[in-house]
């Protein structure tokens, strides 16, 4: 059989491990830009100051990368709801957050990233952890436990924030806010309140993909960059605001990048989220799950 | 001010810079210059979409970088002197900013701003893969000491200067042309309120895809020289964040209202920066711009040419 069938499935495989990576990269974004109608796209820049908080703790305290991303949670928390009253006080107040509000974001994430390369320089960092670097082998396939472990926490911070926005009365109201500001401050509860817990849990879950970056591969300052175009590609084409869509997005987005780096080679992954971008705001801008 | 007398005063102004560079015998004057006025071009460029529309383009790179590498593909497959070269990536360009403003403009603004942050990424991918160009490696353009300009021998770099310097006069007058035209008003109407706009029958979708064609065009303009100056072109510089963020920090600083914002924004910022890379680092200085950028944004919305006009009219009771 001339068709590399064995090598097809490995793909696969490792791709929805990576979109399963994606999920806790995108969730953020998800609750920021689909629900608060933030567009914060210096959400990558968060995500890789986990990563450098991981592998700083890491490497000075040996403490495990995930559990610094659990520590980290609350003081991301901190900064997100930090970061939202400014943002609120300086545009949205103001009604100006389409070009400046916009531009503010685009300042933090230059920022973080020429700050980062000042402090650490553009060498790549990594981790170090017992589970990087041994794999599960089924038959043929391969489970390296890198990325099952990153798959498996997303999904479970996922069904975490799933539970909460659905069941508790906080969390609710993140979603009535994403509907009506105006009826939610009529029912007496504080909107804005609101959206600055939902965006500190948006910049608390880059803490947890940091961890997650940095188990996976070796990070410099620039990676974020690459994921600005995955991350709006994958909140959009799952439907804005809709976290079960960007669960399907994730998962697609990971096997499609993974099945092109595997047959054309890892420098064309990129061009993929973009391509999909364009594809779903040209066809079908609400998304897959999109109303 | 009529628009001839304008366009008569700036092209003497330009003639001016041109005359006291020519006095100064060394030639860091003409490389700074160019990099001084490349970003003149940039930010006005930037400024007609984002100021006069209110569309946010964090593109800006991959539209230089566009008409950077339509000059290495030409000046490989079928060599042509210079200003021909910059109609070329100005084309290019342009009808890139069209594609993408008509697939993405007609969705909320910050789609368009998502799409071109993805678009440096996606075409920087293309490149790089792309050997023709010299794909990661980068790609070599030998430019010649001199060359025969009016009648007698200037050194290359003041030939590059005077064609950056005609650029910027031409995206000024142009900025300031369709500030007070028709279409300048029309896109005032895009940027203040949208969908009042539409009701009242202004075309919306095609202003905002004439504004994109025009703003992109001009980066790719300002970007087909580039190659020439820098002699060795890589992906990492001709997508390099600084003209991104330049080129959005430099009208936000100095005002976005009228043409006059970016070109203040441009010769401040672009002259501090070339002063801190001698002096500091260059990591630094795209960090000031960085922070100058947030501070501005925050604390002075309508720029340095606001903040005048605000000491003016408390002066005046």
């Amino acid at each position: 059989m001339d068709f590399p069938f064995e090598l097809l499935i490995n793909a696969i495989i490792a791709g929805v491990l990576l979109g399963g990576f994606y999920i806790a990269v995108t969730v953020g974004i998800s609750i920021a830009f689909g629900m608060l109608d933030i567009v914060n796209i210096a959400h990558p820049a968060f995500i890789i100051l986990g990563s450098y908080l991981a592998y700083i703790i890491n490497a000075s305290f040996g403490l495990d990368p995930v559990l610094v991303g659990l520590l980290m949670l609350p003081v991301f928390f901190v900064l997100g709801a930090a970061v939202y009253q400014v943002y609120y006080l300086s545009f949205e107040k103001r009604g100006q957050e389409a070009l400046r509000g916009l531009a503010f974001f685009f300042g933090i994430l230059f920022i973080t990233e020429v700050a980062l390369i000042l402090v650490f320089g553009v060498d790549y960092r990594y981790v170090e952890a017992p589970y990087i670097g041994p794999a599960a082998h089924f038959a043929f396939i391969d489970l390296p436990f890198r990325m099952l472990i990153p798959c498996v926490l997303a999904l479970g911070m996922f069904a975490a924030l799933q539970l909460y926005l659905g069941r508790t009365y906080v969390g609710r109201a993140i979603m009535a806010v994403a509907q009506d500001q105006g009826a939610l401050s009529l029912m007496a509860a504080n909107p804005i309140r609101i959206k600055r817990i939902a965006f500190g849990i948006s910049i608390a879950t880059a803490a947890m993909a940091g961890a997650f970056l940095i188990i996976i591969q070796p990070v410099e300052p620039s990676v974020g960059r690459e994921y600005i175009g995955r991350v709006f590609a994958i909140c959009v084409l799952g439907g804005l605001g809709s976290l079960p869509g960007t669960v399907i997005a994730a998962l697609l987005l990971g096997v499609v990048e993974s099945i092109t780096a595997t047959f054309y080679g890892p420098s064309w992954a990129p061009a993929v989220s973009f391509g999909f971008l364009l594809l779903t705001l040209a066809f079908r801008p609400a998304g897959i799950l999109g109303r | 001010m009529q628009s001839r007398t304008f366009i008569l005063l700036t092209l003497l102004v330009a003639a001016a810079c041109f005359a006291a560079a020519q006095l100064v015998s060394n030639n860091y004057v003409f490389f700074a210059g160019y990099t001084v006025l490349q970003f003149i071009v940039l930010a006005t460029a930037w400024n007609i979409l984002g100021g006069y529309c209110g569309y946010v383009n964090f593109g800006s790179a991959a539209f230089f970088a566009l008409g950077a590498y339509s000059t290495v593909f030409f000046y490989k497959a079928f060599p042509m002197p210079i200003p021909a070269l910059i109609v070329i990536g100005g084309l290019v360009s342009g009808i890139v900013g069209f594609g993408m403003g008509y697939l993405t403009l007609r969705l909320r603004g910050s789609f368009f701003a998502i799409a071109t942050l993805a678009l440096a990424v996606v075409l920087q991918t293309l490149i790089v893969n792309w050997d023709y160009v010299g794909g990661s490696r980068g790609a070599y353009i030998i430019r010649p000491n001199t060359i025969a300009f009016a009648g007698r021998e200037i050194p290359y770099i003041e030939y590059l200067f005077l064609l950056m310097l005609t650029l910027a006069a031409l995206a000024i007058i142009a900025a300031r042309t369709i500030e007070r035209s028709r279409l300048g008003f029309g896109f005032a109407t895009i940027r203040d309120d949208e969908l009042a706009a539409e009701a009242s029958g202004v075309p919306t979708l095609r202003l905002k895809l004439i504004a994109t064609t025009i703003s992109g065009a001009l980066m790719g303009m300002a970007g087909a020289p580039f190659p020439y100056y820098i002699g060795y072109l890589q992906p990492q510089s001709a997508f390099a964040l600084d003209y991104a963020v330049n080129s959005i920090a430099m009208p936000m600083i100095g005002g976005t209202a009228s043409w006059i914002g970016p070109l203040i924004g441009a010769i401040l910022l672009g002259t501090i920066q070339q002063v801190a890379t001698v002096t500091i680092s260059s990591a630094v200085n795209v960090l000031i711009v960085g922070v100058l950028l947030v501070l501005f944004v925050i604390i002075a919305p309508n720029g340095l040419v606001g903040l005048v006009q605000d000491l003016m009219r408390r002066g005046r009771p």
